[in-house]
């Protein structure tokens, strides 16, 4: 379950403009990775240049043993296959109506009868809960409605790899949690590799296993959430903290002057804030990608800052893993748990919420 | 292999090879001249052909064809109609005074005939399906464009020229058909009514001569015509909707482009069909 994708030495270019060169990056078989950057780093484009539909100046985009930027076009309409791709607005057609855009893919792809897509349509509408909306147009409702709806068609294929562009902007807290849960829950669930670019830090925070920074035309760091989050490198540190200490400016980037002025006043970028436990899919199982926490760390010789790993009911989870691993391994026929025991993350305990299912 | 939606300002076909190639050499006036003598219509005739190959892919879109058909008809008939009566009658009014000086009145029925099969009805044709069609369809498209349906449509697997293209092209081709012989007919009738009644001509003499210069070839090359307008008008619309960049202003621009380019293609077209046929196919001597 789930594909491998490997970036080679991806450069991309929009005529002299460089939008970032030479980047290489693993996103591992069955794993939940972010990319994050400023706006206006290119992240958008990268996830673009993935499923090929801009091709990259330099590099490779290895998809299994397909190299995407170098596939002929049947092999890459094929290929394509393999992914659930949710673009920023969701990308729905205009004119179709929402079940009709969810089925769409059923239609085009499968000799399914009309009565087994209703029912996986459905099936898909009400993990994003979206049930009883199926006969409105894209236009009559709103975007975090339409960027949910686009959620349900990337999903209606079951993809191996789901990459989702900013799956948070526009939506409000709340939802943009449940949402964070929805996708642990669907990589606990179907095993497929996700991409999220976003810039939403709380995200970026609880739920990946890796995250990837692009910044100043480069990835400036790709690696373990842990790693980056118990990073001392200066952008990595200034945007996973959201400060205004630090290389990133208001405009792209500040110039060398302004970091020795910054330097000269002796701006102190202060303590590392504690790293979050992750997110646990909501029926309480682990998913199989899932490391334990702390275990990179533990490799490292890095001491996490204090306070680490706690959640908002008070548990350790460096303690609490090893029973919480235990019980599941005892209850391993009955995955499903009360909610709010399975449910650590800073500041966000829904009780399992009546739409998502795991 | 070229892709719905390489535009502008994304190195396509060009920038694959550029280290080194030609392209290397043609940057730096890459921006002007070049762009427009020789990217842009490649990129366009890249579009055509990757949209013929699609054209045999199966299995067409009949739906699609039909809806779209449908909608060319519902914008063009009208119009095409309403700019036929008036065209017939100009003919007949600039063409009648001259013939009667001449004393050639027998010969009203013929000018009429041969100057609107000829050229009016695909020239009239032409201009509904690149002013009316094609605005619509570049429209269209332009705004799935920017709205990243036609990028999730191949996301989705799916090829927007086999699923969009192909069926738009050749709904404008097929309609184009049926244009040309509905300004045949409804600028003929335009001519004989004005004629007959406001000129006082008989309408013996314009019934008459109906086929005294006019041939059923000159029907045949106006079909042509009028399938090739077709054709184009959809290929134009295409590139320029699929290749639509920087929001709603970006689809206006499109559209605006789209119907001058047409225009200008397909007069060139009708120059060309033109003087093929009178090359190729003998006239009627009188």
């Amino acid at each position: 379950m789930g594909v491998e994708i490997r970036v080679e030495g991806l450069t991309k270019r929009f005529g002299r403009q460089v939008i970032w060169e030479d980047v290489s990056l693993t996103l591992p078989a069955g794993e939940i990775s972010v990319l994050l950057g400023p706006s206006g780093t290119g992240k958008s484009v990268f996830l673009k240049t993935l499923i090929g539909l801009l091709r990259p100046e330099r590099g490779h985009v290895w998809v299994g043993d397909q190299d995407v930027p170098r596939l002929s076009e049947s092999k890459l309409y094929e290929t394509r296959k393999l992914f659930g791709v949710l673009f920023q607005d969701g990308a729905l057609f205009g004119s179709m109506n929402l079940f009709d855009n969810i089925a769409f893919p059923l239609r085009e792809h499968t000799k399914k009868k009309e009565g087994e897509i209703k029912r996986i349509v459905m099936e898909k509408m009400e993990l994003v809960g979206l049930v009883g909306a199926e006969g409105k147009l894209p236009g009559e409702i709103s975007g975090g409605m339409r960027k949910r709806a686009g959620l349900a068609r990337a999903l209606v294929l079951d993809p191996e790899i789901i990459l989702c562009d900013e799956p948070d902007s526009g939506l409000d807290p709340v939802r943009t949690s449940y949402l964070n849960q929805l996708i642990v829950d669907l990589n606990a669930q179907i095993g497929a590799t996700i991409l999220i670019v976003t810039h939403d830090i709380n995200t970026a925070r609880t739920v990946p296993d890796n995250i990837g920074l692009l910044f100043r035309r480069q990835l400036v760091m790709c690696g373990p959430r842990e790693m980056l989050l118990s990073s001392e490198e200066p952008v990595v540190r200034q945007f996973l903290n959201a400060r205004r200490v630090g290389p990133i400016g208001m405009s792209e980037e500040k110039d060398v002057s302004e970091l020795e002025a910054e330097a000269k006043m002796g701006h102190d970028p202060g303590r590392l804030p504690p790293i979050p436990p992750q997110l646990l899919p909501s029926n309480g199982r682990v998913r199989p990608t899932q490391s334990p926490p702390g275990a990179w760390l533990r490799a490292n010789g890095v001491t996490p800052p204090a306070g680490s790993f706690i959640d908002e009911l008070g548990r350790n989870w460096l303690e609490e893993w090893p029973r919480y691993v235990a019980t599941m391994s005892v209850g391993a026929g009955a995955p499903t748990r009360p909610g709010p025991v399975t449910q650590p993350g800073p500041g966000k305990t829904p009780p399992p919420p009546g739409g998502v299912r795991a | 292999m070229t892709r719905a939606g390489e535009g502008a300002n994304q190195p396509g076909k060009f920038g694959r090879n550029r280290n080194g190639g030609p392209g290397a050499v043609l940057r730096p006036a890459a921006g002007g001249l070049a762009n427009v003598a020789v990217r842009e219509p490649g990129r366009f005739f890249a579009l055509c052909l990757d949209t013929f190959r699609a054209m045999f892919q199966r299995p067409l879109q009949w739906r699609e064809f039909i809806q779209q058909a449908w909608f060319i008809v519902s914008v063009t008939v009208v119009p095409t109609a309403l700019v036929a009566i008036p065209f017939g009658a100009i003919l007949s009014l600039q063409v009648g005074g001259l013939i009667r000086q001449l004393g050639a009145q027998s010969y009203t029925g013929a000018t009429a005939v041969t100057a609107i099969v000829r050229e009016a009805s695909p020239i009239v044709t032409a201009l509904l399906i690149a002013g009316a069609a094609g605005s619509a369809i570049c429209a269209d498209l332009g705004s799935r464009k920017i709205r990243e349906e036609i990028d999730a449509m191949e996301v989705l697997g799916i090829n927007p020229l086999h699923r969009l293209v192909v069926p738009r092209m050749l709904a404008c081709a097929f309609v184009g058909l049926f244009l040309n012989g509905l300004v045949s007919v409804v600028g003929i009738v335009g001519g004989y009514v004005f004629n007959v009644m406001v000129q006082g001509g008989t309408p013996g003499a314009y019934l008459a001569s109906f086929n005294a210069m006019a041939q059923l070839p000159d029907l045949y090359q106006a079909e042509i015509k009028a399938f090739v307008f077709g054709i184009t008008a959809g290929l134009v619309a295409a590139y320029k909707g699929l290749n639509a960049a920087g929001g709603p202003k970006g689809v206006g621009d499109a559209v605006n482009q789209t119907v001058v380019i047409t225009f200008m293609l397909l007069f060139v077209e009708n120059f060309l069909i033109s003087a093929l046929y009178f090359q190729f196919v003998p006239q009627k001597g009188m």
